[in-house]
């Protein structure tokens, strides 16, 4: 495996300096044929905000012009030039006349498409999305990247880590989105989201045994949180029966005994009785009654509650043969018990991750997957070409580690974070696989961006050209800042180097 | 006496600083760790998933293969590559991966050429305008392309495809290459001139070859860019023309009941990127860096 991962530039070596070094590299070789192989490939956007080497163009005073006749510069550009024009440049031209016409272009609206894409719900809802996006994904993935380049700087197998982070950059959008569709399905025996979400969840909250279990209705009624009260009431000493159906026999847990009834008569300040699934696989049996092969319900909690002040005054939970006695009791007072709904509730299913709410931050979170990446390996090359003495001799003035990291190593990266920031705006504003691959048909809606509704305006079944030249134009009219920001950096490079 | 003393060795950290960084290290590897495992699961996920049958995708686990390994199969990928679909989109990709890839480098190298030696009146303004092209969004230009290809008779060609990915590679081309190329010391390029090489042979015989690392870089991007779109093929393309991206997609509406073709096609289409990945890692950084520009 090839190490440029692990390479860190010398000592004051700017990381964006590949053409000078490469010019070197290149004057040193012998003959035009013979370069030497390692040599850098230029590297000319990262981090060319950095203190930055000298430009390629330095060193031999620029690419002067040489005498050349108009044919075959021609025979050079034209080429390029027509196809330019044909797919560039005379589309872009052309989408601003589109979305000024109507749907099939025949007749012309003038605004009305720009007025639509403001105030359309569809449209509106996948600019809203758009806005999330630009917010989230760029500065997260910027702080993602920060991390882990720092981490990566720290530890010894940094290139077997950096590799790891890196290697989704390589996948298609496609891949990534199956990917992740897998990762989230909803089924938590499926999707290794919802396994780890209700691995956690039922640590700290184990779920019930029994879901769905419940006493027949003339026994108990129902009560707030899926708990069941009894109708009859009993007084302390007496025996209950809690007789329970709605599951199946084969749903019990294994350690189930045959159903028995207390074996000793109460004390008198307690109440027992049995919990039993008054069921018999195959049939058989009379209801409410422990006929054999009827078994005991172990873990069912029951809670006496003081019919006069309805407060709990004890709870038990049922033994393996299904008995439990409630301890503690009070003479006299009469006592209906209380079978808790969480005795009944279904087991957690996971998140949604797919779901209305969730699948814009759902489908964030893979786009930071593929992302991250790229930004940690740019801010890497920009940290390893922050001068060490600076943070050395800032050290030895007595500062700590944090005012180290705000006030030398952040403001040197600015530039580097700069360009992150910009090219995943760029990239956000138009994304298009992602959403359009992990949103399952139900949600697309509530996941849309504007690529995805370009999309599926102008070519998904509306067919409606002038709306969809409309935000075609509406995205790259957001993406003239960065154009004029690249220009801009351009024209800096020129004047350094020159 | 004064010899017993302790004597703080310069450079020598005191045992509590010690301790605490050697358990900020530790906190540190488990950090990485978790992060480095985070990363890996989604992918390790379809990877297995890809050998096993759809109805153990279904009914359980990727993870449970490593409690019951005996449920890994060929199974999908045999049935994959006899799928005529499949093996017809895997072909479209690389009918249009490799024509798209060579012509960007090739008409690329030769504008980029012209814009670092040649002069010519407006070069630099014109190099303003392919910079600026760089970040214009394909969206805008999906339909007049669109129709343009109805009139031409080219909708749905693999050739329309191409020249699509053509047109959108050609900015970053130009800007990667010439940046490159206006490094080589112009003596080489005058010393060819003396000896009576037009113009083509130093493009020939001095520029592509001292120009081969960004040449590299280029490819790769493109490449890569090509063999992972959906957008353009989506657009462009038809039932027989149309890349393994597109044609798997169409399966995504019933994920679950095509969970046999997904993963294994997924990992198919992403198998030869890791492999390019892997090969040619310090290229195909530098190209994807080099990239950040483009939209």
């Amino acid at each position: 495996m090839d190490d440029s991962l692990s390479e860190t530039p010398a000592a004051g070596e700017d990381p964006a300096a590949g053409p000078p070094a490469a010019s070197e590299d290149l004057a040193a070789g012998p003959a035009p044929a013979a370069v030497p192989a390692p040599v850098p490939a230029p590297i000319p956007v990262p981090a060319s905000g950095l203190p930055a080497g000298p430009h390629p163009l330095a060193g031999h005073g620029g690419p002067s012009p040489l005498r050349i006749p108009v044919h075959v510069r021609a025979g050079f550009l034209i080429p390029a030039a027509l196809i330019l024009l044909a797919i560039i440049i005379y589309p872009a031209v052309d989408s601003v006349w589109l979305s000024l016409h109507n749907h099939d272009g025949s007749k012309w609206v003038g605004l009305s498409n720009y007025k639509t894409l403001f105030t359309d719900q569809a449209t509106l809802k996948a600019l809203k999305n758009n806005v999330i996006w630009v917010v989230c994904a760029p500065t997260i993935a910027c702080a993602l990247g920060l991390m882990f380049a720092l981490l990566s700087e720290k530890i010894r197998w940094s290139t077997a880590f950096k590799a790891i982070i890196f290697m989704p950059m390589a996948i298609s959008f496609l891949a990534a989105g199956v990917i992740f569709e897998l990762v989230y399905q909803q089924d938590p025996h499926q999707g290794v989201a919802n396994a780890v979400a209700v691995g956690v969840h039922d640590t700290f909250a184990p779920s019930s045994k029994y879901p769905g279990a419940h006493p027949r209705p003339d026994h108990a009624k129902p009560a707030s949180g899926g708990s069941f009260t009894s109708v009859d009431t009993y007084t302390a000493g007496s025996i209950a029966n809690v007789p329970l159906v709605g599951i199946q026999a084969a749903k019990l847990p294994g350690k189930a005994a045959q159903a028995a009834a207390p074996a000793a008569a109460p004390a008198a300040d307690q109440i027992e009785g049995t919990v039993w699934l008054d069921i018999i696989y195959g049939g058989g049996g009379k209801p409410n009654q422990l006929d054999p092969g009827k078994k005991g319900m172990p873990g069912i909690s029951v809670k006496a509650i003081d019919t006069a002040t309805g407060k709990s005054a004890g709870s038990a939970s049922a033994h393996n043969d299904g008995t439990f006695t409630i301890k503690g009791l009070k003479p006299g007072v009469k006592y209906a018990l209380e079978i808790p709904g969480s005795n009944f509730a279904e087991p957690y299913r996971g998140i949604q991750w797919l779901g209305p709410s969730l699948v814009t931050p759902a489908i964030i979170a893979s786009y930071l997957w593929i992302w991250a990446g790229f930004a940690m390996v740019l801010i890497a090359a920009g940290l390893a070409s922050i001068p060490r003495e600076l943070q050395e001799a800032a050290r030895v003035d007595g500062a700590n580690e944090r005012q180290i990291f705000w006030r030398i190593t952040v403001p040197l990266l600015a530039p580097v974070l700069l360009v992150v920031l910009v090219t995943q705006i760029i990239n956000v504003l138009k994304v298009f696989d992602l959403v359009y691959v992990i949103a399952p048909g139900s949600t697309l809606p509530d996941a849309n961006v504007l690529a995805v509704h370009m999309w599926s305006v102008s070519f998904g079944g509306a067919q409606d050209q002038g709306l969809g030249s409309a935000i075609g134009v509406f995205l790259y009219v957001l993406v003239l800042p960065a154009m004029y920001f690249n220009i801009r950096r351009l024209r800096n490079e020129k004047k350094e180097g020159r | 006496m004064s010899v017993t003393r302790p004597v703080a060795v310069p450079g020598r950290v005191p045992l509590g600083t010690r301790v605490a960084k050697r358990l900020t290290g530790g906190a540190l590897y488990i950090i990485v760790l978790v992060v480095g495992v985070i990363w890996l699961i989604p992918t390790l996920g379809l990877f297995i998933s890809s050998f096993r049958k759809a109805s153990d995708i279904t009914g359980s686990g990727w993870w449970t293969v490593f409690t019951h390994p005996a449920q890994l199969t060929f199974k999908d990928y045999t049935d994959i590559f006899s799928n005529k679909g499949i093996i017809q989109s895997l072909w479209n990709t690389v009918l249009i991966t490799v024509p798209a890839t060579a012509l960007v480098v090739f008409l690329g190298a030769l504008a980029a050429y012209a814009f670092a030696w040649i002069d010519f009146r407006g070069r630099d303004w014109l190099f303003v305008v392919v910079v600026g092209l760089m970040v214009v969004p394909i969206q805008v230009a999906l339909l007049p392309v669109a129709s343009l290809y109805g009139k031409l008779h080219i909708f749905g060609t693999i050739l329309g495809v191409v020249m699509f990915h053509v047109g959108f590679g050609l900015p970053f081309a130009i800007y990667l290459l010439r940046n490159f190329f206006a490094a080589i010391p112009r003596e080489l390029l005058e010393a060819t001139r003396m000896e009576g090489g037009s113009e083509w042979t130093i493009f020939r015989k001095v520029i592509v070859p001292l120009g081969l690392p960004a040449i590299a870089s280029l490819a790769i991007f493109q490449f890569l860019w090509v063999w992972n779109d959906l957008l353009v093929a989506l657009v462009f393309s038809n039932a027989k023309t149309q890349p393994l991206t597109v044609a798997l997609q169409s399966n995504m509406r019933q994920f679950g009941s095509n969970i046999d073709i997904l993963a294994p096609g997924a990992f198919l289409s992403l198998s030869v990127p890791l492999i390019v990945f892997f090969a040619f890692q310090r290229y195909f950084v530098q190209g994807l860096m080099a990239g950040s520009v483009k939209g």
